[in-house]
């Protein structure tokens, strides 16, 4: 099925407009390349990334990938500078294959605005949020929003090993690996009959025969012993396991689901730093003249989407084309910050708007 | 016009093929001189053969330049994207069979299973600053797999062949290929992972649903499923 693109110098008068409004209240213009170094974005991102950006090789530089989207680009080129708070706006083409979605556009512009190095991590999630809400306002849209941070202060806080709480932690963005895991280290799931017998035996380091590949003897036998150790832990308690299940489950107003929360931390103290933020940062939006007591909040919003996010997260998305992809999305990813920084952290948040949804909507006025 | 059948150019794949059609009354030969990929159809009207590579009869389904094909269906879902709104299949031909399968060194007594394979992953990027390299050529099929099995921290390295071979070259860590007996596997000191196989696969007649037909074609087609009972 052929893509109708509307005509593409109509959506970049709309994005260039919406990017004038972002300069005009204090951003930068930020430009980059559209080939990018491949092995930054397959490093944070995973193999998955292949199946979703366009890989092209250089014959002297490599494996180069078609801009997927700006944030690499644009947190590398803030990190090589003297980290100063600063607020950036681009726009540009993104290239994005859609194996599942061959009907949606591979090739289409992003609007992005992000705010680097802010002291007040409330204060900016709130102006971030409000500012791509008054964009889009006149498009009536649905928002969407979520903490990856309660998720992350969830698994930090269990009660379990340290293993157990970075496997957790490795797949909170793998909702059916991240529920197998727990069931597993609850003792809810039956164990595979090769980890009993793995288990059970005297040497299993005996049976290995010939040692090919990279993965070393030692390895493995270290692989075998944290397996041991695992196994000779207290399973994770069916009290906890319901705790996860209602955090994940919390689907509501923002205020109701602060309360809901704080319900659930009487049982989970570790929650509370994330509830305080959450909260500071309802306080911060009902300030800018957000309607937070009608915001919806998703405690599992944005776990299926790329990694880097690990605070707030938003999208706002129109009821009536519910097949459209969501027309903004952002949210919050100091944690990209630190793994480009190079030891370095700057809080960042921000998003981007998709200018020819925008057009497809009926365009702002 | 007549309907154009793509089969398989060479090898066990094509006499099998050339088998399978002449059990159903169908004669299908090569002509002209060895080297030469021509051939003939007799028992049935208007039906011409095409031989090609089996790998490149998925393309040519998808485009509609073939109407009919043989090939396995490994390499239709790993080349054709929505392949079920491409091509139809309308028989299994019950020879080809491989299974598309992950396999890990024998000697990784710890790993059996995709939740295995993820822990092992982890520990290997932590301890060797790179994602676990996985050698194969179906890319997509097997990263499919993988995501939907919750493996991280893993790399997919292209092999178009010899691929058993990776592992001991020190170019990959594990690998997911095509395999029949194992034999070759085992000989390569690699295990089968105990899980269901990324894809059971067979030599497969498929319909293209885009090759456009004129009513004497149509007619042709019609002949030709008739006469094969697909």
């Amino acid at each position: 099925m052929p893509v109708v693109a509307p005509d593409k110098s109509r959506v970049r008068h709309a994005a260039e407009r919406i990017c004038d409004g972002f300069v005009a209240e204090g951003a930068a213009r930020f430009e980059t390349d559209i080939l990018l170094s491949a092995e930054v974005l397959l490093d944070l991102y995973g193999e998955d990334i292949r199946a979703r950006a366009y890989v092209t090789s250089d014959p002297d530089k490599g494996e180069m990938m078609l801009r997927p989207d700006f944030t690499v680009p644009v947190v590398q080129y803030h990190m090589q500078g003297d980290g100063a708070p600063a607020r950036y706006t681009y726009f540009g083409e993104v290239f994005r294959k859609q194996e599942d979605h061959p009907e949606r556009r591979s090739e289409f512009l992003q609007v992005g605005y992000e705010q680097f190095g802010d002291t007040d991590p409330a204060e900016a999630d709130a102006e971030v949020f409000g500012r791509f809400s008054d964009v889009l306002a006149p498009l009536g849209l649905r928002a969407a929003t979520g903490d990856i941070g309660i998720l992350i202060a969830m698994v930090d806080g269990l009660s379990t090993t340290e293993d157990r709480r970075a496997a957790l932690m490795r797949h909170i963005w793998r909702p059916a690996r991240f529920t197998a895991l727990v069931k597993r280290f609850a003792g809810l799931a039956p164990v595979p009959a090769s980890r009993t017998a793995l288990l059970a035996a005297e040497d299993p380091m005996q049976d290995t025969g010939v040692m090919i590949g990279l993965r070393s003897e030692r390895e493995i036998a270290a692989r075998i012993d944290a397996l041991r150790a695992d196994a000779a832990e207290a399973p994770m308690s069916e009290d906890e396991v319901a705790l996860i299940s209602a955090v994940l489950g919390v689907s509501e107003t923002c205020p109701n689901a602060l309360e809901h929360l704080r319900d659930i931390a009487v049982d989970m103290p570790g929650l509370l730093p994330a509830l305080d933020r959450f909260e500071a940062r309802c306080d911060a939006m009902a300030r800018r003249g957000v309607d937070v007591e009608n915001l919806p909040f998703e405690a599992s919003y944005g776990r299926t989407s790329m990694e880097y996010y690990n605070g707030f997260v938003f999208g706002f998305y129109s009821e009536a084309r519910p097949d459209l992809p969501p027309v903004a999305t952002g949210g919050r990813y100091d944690a990209l910050t630190r793994r480009l920084g190079q030891g370095r952290e700057i809080p960042a948040v921000g998003g981007v708007i998709r200018p020819d949804l925008v057009l497809d909507l009926g365009g702002l006025p | 016009m007549t309907i154009k059948l793509g089969v398989p150019s060479k090898g066990r794949l094509m006499e099998k093929t050339f088998d399978w059609f002449g059990a159903r009354g169908v004669t299908l030969t090569r002509t002209g001189s060895e080297r030469e990929y021509a051939g003939a159809v007799e028992g049935v009207e208007g039906v011409d053969l095409v031989l090609l590579s089996a790998g490149e009869i998925p393309r040519e389904l998808a485009a509609g330049r073939i109407h009919l094909g043989v090939t396995g269906n490994d390499l239709i879902q790993e080349k054709l994207v929505q392949w079920d709104q491409k091509v139809e299949p309308l028989a299994a031909l019950g020879f080809g069979h491989a299974n598309l399968i992950v396999a890990v060194p024998q000697c990784w007594v710890d790993v059996d299973t995709l939740d295995d394979l993820d822990g092992a992953a982890a520990a290997f990027r932590a301890r060797h600053g790179f994602r676990m390299r996985i050698a194969t050529k179906y890319h997509r099929l097997v990263r499919d797999y993988l995501r939907r099995g919750g493996v991280a921290d893993y790399q997919l390295v292209d092999s178009q062949g010899a691929t058993e071979g990776t592992v001991k070259n020190l170019t990959a860590e594990a690998i997911a290929d095509i395999t029949s007996t194992g034999e070759t596997l085992r000989a390569n000191h690699l295990k089968i992972l105990d899980e269901p196989p990324v894809l059971e696969s067979q030599a497969t007649l498929f319909r293209s649903r885009v090759a456009e037909q004129s009513d004497d074609e149509r007619a042709a087609l019609r002949g030709l499923i008739d006469q094969l009972k697909v």
